[in-house]
């Protein structure tokens, strides 16, 4: 009987102890809206797509980040630019799905999908959370400054004759018997 | 059988083959690029190798190449082996070298041979940090998209294009690491069979033009089993739908019918299933106004029609389930093909033939196994295409025989043509124009129709010892030949058909084929014009023409009609069909697509696309086959036999009922699948178990995703879920297996290269019993029927522009010409017409004047497209010249290869 008084006596006391000695302690807790926390930049947050160095859509509509997505929120369709680039025609993201894997990201070839660190898309309608490419598409490069896909790959488009891609020699003459 | 050993396992394998194609079989993971199951090998690539081992106590080996050795009884191999492994990581690796690094905007990505390679191989970075050898792209017509970058120079596509479809116009240009496969200048891809080249590239150098245009990756398709309904043969397909809309169309792997190749009018003329000009949803027309109608009047109208006696039209080109609700509510005697009179009388006698005990109708394969072949005025390349690329093979034959003679193995395919250059099995065609086939006939036959049946009687006559009279001295020699090359053969074969509506021709075929057979059924291929023909002939008696049809409702004596999906003004002449839809109270139409018929009707109701019912076909050798439903209709449109049926039907029910009920078709009810055949009784997903976007692709319009559509009446879901056709593949559409990604992963599913495919059933003959022996027919002599000013007449098909619903896809429609009427170079000059002129037939219909040299004088070949009824014109035609245009681009793009030069 005594030892179960002292043991539950003494286990209140130690809590209390340590409740008050938190009392000269500053707090962990942030006034969240008013005070934003410190968010890294390779958070896994709400995906942007991005544009390249010359201003154009980075994504090329191949599908990739839609075949990794676990939860199938993404859909988009290929269309094909007069100058020969492939874009999507729309790109859609149904947020109330997605799961901020960033398996997109790491699926994309062109850098064009890129996760960002806003994780504030709360709404009052769920409909608002399907984003359409107009919503998605920044101005910018996002975190890759350099990054031009059609620079590198050997698909001819206007302006960008074949042989001039990176690391290609100029086309060669069917014509010639020459080395 | 012979036993190898790999890697430590023994294995029985036939020794005729080579080691890469019984490890194919054999279901072993083995690289390989140039070697193609129908085209055999020639170790161009570098990329099979393996390691052999002289026997059990060689340590060290030797590296061959799997496809260039013979798969010999004892031969030790090791696939595994490190050395093999690395030289197949380093041949791949130099392949790579000049790959532009643009998989994500490459059609082929998904679905690559070259990635599934570089991935089986393990080559993963490229070490060479030289310039990469670039390649100007050619423009190649409609169709196929070129991307000559990213060439490994496998060779596969002039190989295919040239050596085995015929084709002329695509070639291996420069040398060494410069090597250029395309044409001699940019232009359209002349073969019929181009579209092949996007299945056979392993790589992404040739891609489907139209596929791209709504482009889709292969995982993202949903698909199913069909059957092209493009013409009689009945190859089998794989669309693939996405957004709801038919995105595409691939060959499906059939062993007894279409093996890995379909012709480019089933590959590209589905377009018309998207079109605008489908019937969009049931309407009634009064007094010019269309009005939708709602279910209680859809239902009053049918439950009138059903009371009252009504004529019924069936369709050639409907399902036999359509056909079939649509007899049963009209009646057997009120129930008349949607064909020609003189052309179902033909088809009529062919069903008679298929029955009768001295004929086999050979599959398509055995077609390619033939060892002479007579084809009489059937243009097979233009009404069946795939027939003509089985022909082609068979003149092959002679080459496989000089190889065995000199023990050479057939699969050494450079080797063996090398041995036989020139020398070809006999192919003798009788024809009313030049022939796409004519490169590798041995003797051709030019003349009417009636001049090649009297020909053709000939030859019977002579190879029943007899001595035909009345033939020139040409036609004497001729004749000598074919009877020669016909009585020597092992494996004859008799082609003919029914697209020239003449019955002489057929009878003619008969009596050759008869006169060749002994013991064995000889072998005669007798091609319908149009996919279901066969199976509409089995539902009617010859007794029910056409003609009598229309003159009932003329005549007023029925109160109204019931046309499933035929435009009459295709079947019969402009003035009859008027008559009868003036006359009739009520003109029910029920097709995919408006058109002349459609605009005339009091009730239109619109019925899906091949691609949008399950249905079953019966092919030109009787081979009924299933094929199932792939996507939902965009329209309100319901199969024909829901409409006829009012509903009440399903379609299991009505397989069921057609197999019970109407004669010849016995065996159709097993072609259905049962779910209980299936593990656990789960569906086959339409959907690959990739298929990516389902919480976003309708999410636009509503968030809350609805459920899947079910699919109650089939044995596939629309769904990913269930069993896939890995397990099962009596219901594969789309092929894939683990590191197979592209169709080359067909050889997991089929029993060996070549074979049928596992658990997979391939049709089933309605007609396989034969009941009546029947006697030669009598030589009817014909006789032409033109004058001084008038000129007999033949029908010309294209295989772009003749079939109906192909035609209005806008990728076939750059690709047709307008009507043409092809005349000799001495009809012409005498009526003073020269090449491109615009000449009035009889006075009326207009078409380009075509000169060609390989016509017979006095004869004119019309080829009539939608522009020209042909059943206006008599069996003579007077041709005027006119300064009416007609609306398309002419002759352009028109490929016969006897064009006249000098007014060309």
């Amino acid at each position: 009987m005594y030892s179960l008084i002292k043991d539950t006596l003494l286990s209140q006391v130690v809590t209390l102890w340590g409740v008050f000695k938190k009392l000269f302690v500053k707090a962990d807790t942030v006034e969240y809206p008013d005070q934003q926390p410190y968010m890294f930049p390779r958070w896994r947050g709400r995906i942007i797509l991005s544009r390249d160095p010359d201003g154009e859509e980075r994504c090329v509509a191949c599908n990739l980040c839609a075949v990794a997505c676990p939860v199938d929120c993404i859909a988009l369709q290929k269309g094909e630019m007069e100058d020969g680039r492939w874009y999507p025609e729309f790109f859609r993201i149904n947020f109330s799905r997605c799961i901020m894997c960033g398996f997109c990201e790491e699926a994309c070839p062109t850098n064009a999908i890129q996760l960002t660190p806003d994780f504030e898309m709360a709404e009052y309608v769920r409909q608002d959370m399907v984003w359409e490419k107009e919503d998605l598409l920044i101005s910018g490069c996002g975190k890759y400054h350099d990054y031009n896909f059609y620079r590198v790959a050997g698909k001819q488009i206007s302006g960008k004759d074949k042989g001039e891609a990176l690391n290609e020699a100029k086309p060669v003459n069917v014509r010639s018997l020459m080395p | 059988m012979a036993k190898i050993v790999v890697d430590g396992n023994e294995y029985e394998v036939n020794p005729n083959n080579n080691l890469l194609q019984e490890c194919l079989s054999l279901g072993l993971d083995l690289p390989y690029f140039c070697w193609h199951p129908c085209m055999g090998s020639v170790g161009a690539c570098r990329q099979c190798a393996v390691k052999q081992y002289r026997d059990e106590n060689d340590e060290k080996g030797t590296i061959v190449m799997a496809c260039m050795t013979p798969a010999s009884d004892g031969a030790r191999i090791s696939i595994a082996d490190e050395q093999a492994h690395d030289m197949r990581e380093r041949v791949i690796e130099s392949l790579m070298i000049s790959h532009p690094h643009d998989c994500p905007v490459c059609e082929e990505g998904g679905e690559c041979h070259l990635q599934d390679m570089t991935l089986m191989s393990g080559h993963n970075y490229r070490r060479y940090d030289k310039k990469k050898v670039t390649h100007h792209n050619q423009y190649l017509g409609p169709f196929i998209s070129h991307e000559m970058n990213r060439c490994i120079t496998c060779y596969r596509c002039v190989r295919f294009y040239d050596d085995y479809a015929g084709g002329t116009d695509l070639s291996a240009q420069a040398s060494h690491h410069h090597t250029y496969f395309g044409r001699h200048e940019e232009g359209t891809l002349e073969n019929e069979f181009s579209g092949n080249l996007v299945e056979v590239c392993p790589t992404g150098v040739f891609t489907d033009k139209v596929f791209s245009q709504a482009y889709t990756r292969k995982w993202d398709l949903q698909t199913a089993p069909s059957i092209c309904t493009g013409c009689s043969a009945g190859c089998n397909i794989t669309p693939g739908e996405r957004y709801g809309s038919l995105r595409r169309v691939v060959n499906r792997y059939n062993s007894e019918v279409n093996g890995y190749f379909i012709c480019d009018r089933g590959r590209f003329g589905w377009e018309y299933v998207n079109g605008e000009e489908r019937v969009q949803s049931p309407a009634q027309v009064l007094d010019g106004d269309s009005k939708e109608m709602s279910d209680e009047e859809i239902d009053a109208l049918f439950s009138k029609l059903a009371d009252g006696e009504v004529i019924g039209i069936g369709s050639p080109r409907s399902s036999n389930e359509s056909n079939y609700a649509l007899r049963q509510l009209v009646g057997e005697a009120n129930f008349y093909p949607g064909i020609a009179d003189d052309e179902h009388a033909v088809n009529q006698l062919i069903l008679k033939l298929h029955k009768d005990k001295a004929f086999h109708s050979p599959s398509v394969r055995e077609i390619e196994q033939a060892d002479a072949v007579f084809i009489i005025g059937e243009d097979i390349t233009n009404t069946a295409p795939r027939i003509a690329l089985a022909v082609r093979q068979s003149v092959r034959n002679k080459a496989s025989e000089l190889a065995e003679q000199n023990n050479i193995p057939v699969w050494q395919d450079a080797a063996v043509r090398e041995l036989a250059q020139q020398e070809r099995s006999p192919l003798f065609i009788l024809s009313n124009a030049a022939s796409r086939l004519d490169d590798v006939a041995q003797q051709t036959f030019i003349g009417s129709c009636a001049e090649q049946a009297n020909f053709a009687f000939a030859v019977a006559e002579a190879l029943e010892g007899g001595t035909p009279a009345g033939l020139t001295e040409q036609q004497q020699k001729l004749l000598l030949e074919a009877v020669e090359a016909l009585s020597n053969a092992k494996r004859p074969l008799i082609i003919s058909g029914s697209s020239n509506g003449s019955i002489e021709m057929v009878q003619a075929a008969a009596n050759i084929a008869r006169a060749l057979s002994g013991d064995e059924p000889s072998h005669l291929a007798l091609m319908l014009p149009e996919a279901n023909t066969m199976g509409l002939e089995l539902l009617v008696g010859p007794e029910q023409e056409l003609g009598a049809a229309l003159k009932r409702c003329a005549s007023g004596e029925v109160p109204g009609m019931i046309v499933l999906e035929t435009d009459l003004y295709r079947r019969a002449p402009t003035a009859d069909v008027d008559n009868a839809l003036a006359r009739a109270e009520t003109v029910v139409v029920l097709d995919q697509m408006r058109n002349a018929t459609t605009a005339k009707a009091t009730h239109v109701f619109p019925v899906t696309a091949f691609s949008e019912q399950e249905s079953t076909y019966v092919n030109y050798e009787s081979r009924a086959q299933l094929s199932f439903q792939v996507h939902q209709s965009a329209t309100d449109a319901r199969p024909g036999w829901k409409w006829l049926t009012n509903g009440d039907a399903d379609i299991n029910s009505i397989i069921k009922d057609c197999s019970d009920e109407a004669e010849g078709f016995g065996s159709l009810d097993g072609l259905v699948p049962r779910l209980t055949q299936f593990v656990a009784g789960l569906k086959i997903p339409r959907q690959s178990h990739r298929y990516s976007g389902r919480t976003a692709m309708i999410a636009n319009r509503n968030v809350h995703e609805p459920k899947q559509p079910v699919d109650n009446e089939s044995v596939m879901a629309f769904s990913m879920e269930g069993m896939p056709a890995m397990k099962d593949a009596s219901i594969l559409g789309s092929t894939w297996a683990p590191s197979w990604n592209s169709n080359q992963s067909i050889s997991k599913f089929q029993e060996e290269v070549n074979g049928e495919l596992k658990q997979g059933h391939t049709g089933t003959l309605l007609l396989a019993e034969k009941t009546e022996s029947g006697v030669p027919f009598q030589a009817s002599r014909g006789e032409d029927a033109s004058t001084s000013d008038r000129l007999t007449l033949s029908l010309a098909f294209q295989i772009f522009g003749s079939e109906e619903l192909s035609a209005r896809s806008p990728a076939i429609q750059k690709r047709m010409t307008d009507a043409y009427v092809a005349l000799a170079p001495a009809d012409a000059a005498r009526l003073e017409i020269s090449h491109g002129d615009a000449v009035a037939l009889n006075g009326g219909a207009v078409a380009v004047a075509c000169i060609r040299e390989k016509i017979s004088e006095g004869s004119c070949v019309v080829h009539c497209g939608a522009q020209i009824n042909p059943h206006d014109l008599a069996g003579a035609v007077s041709l005027t010249k006119t300064s009416e245009s007609l609306p398309g681009k002419g002759l352009s793009g028109l490929i016969v290869s006897d064009l006249c030069e000098e007014s060309y």
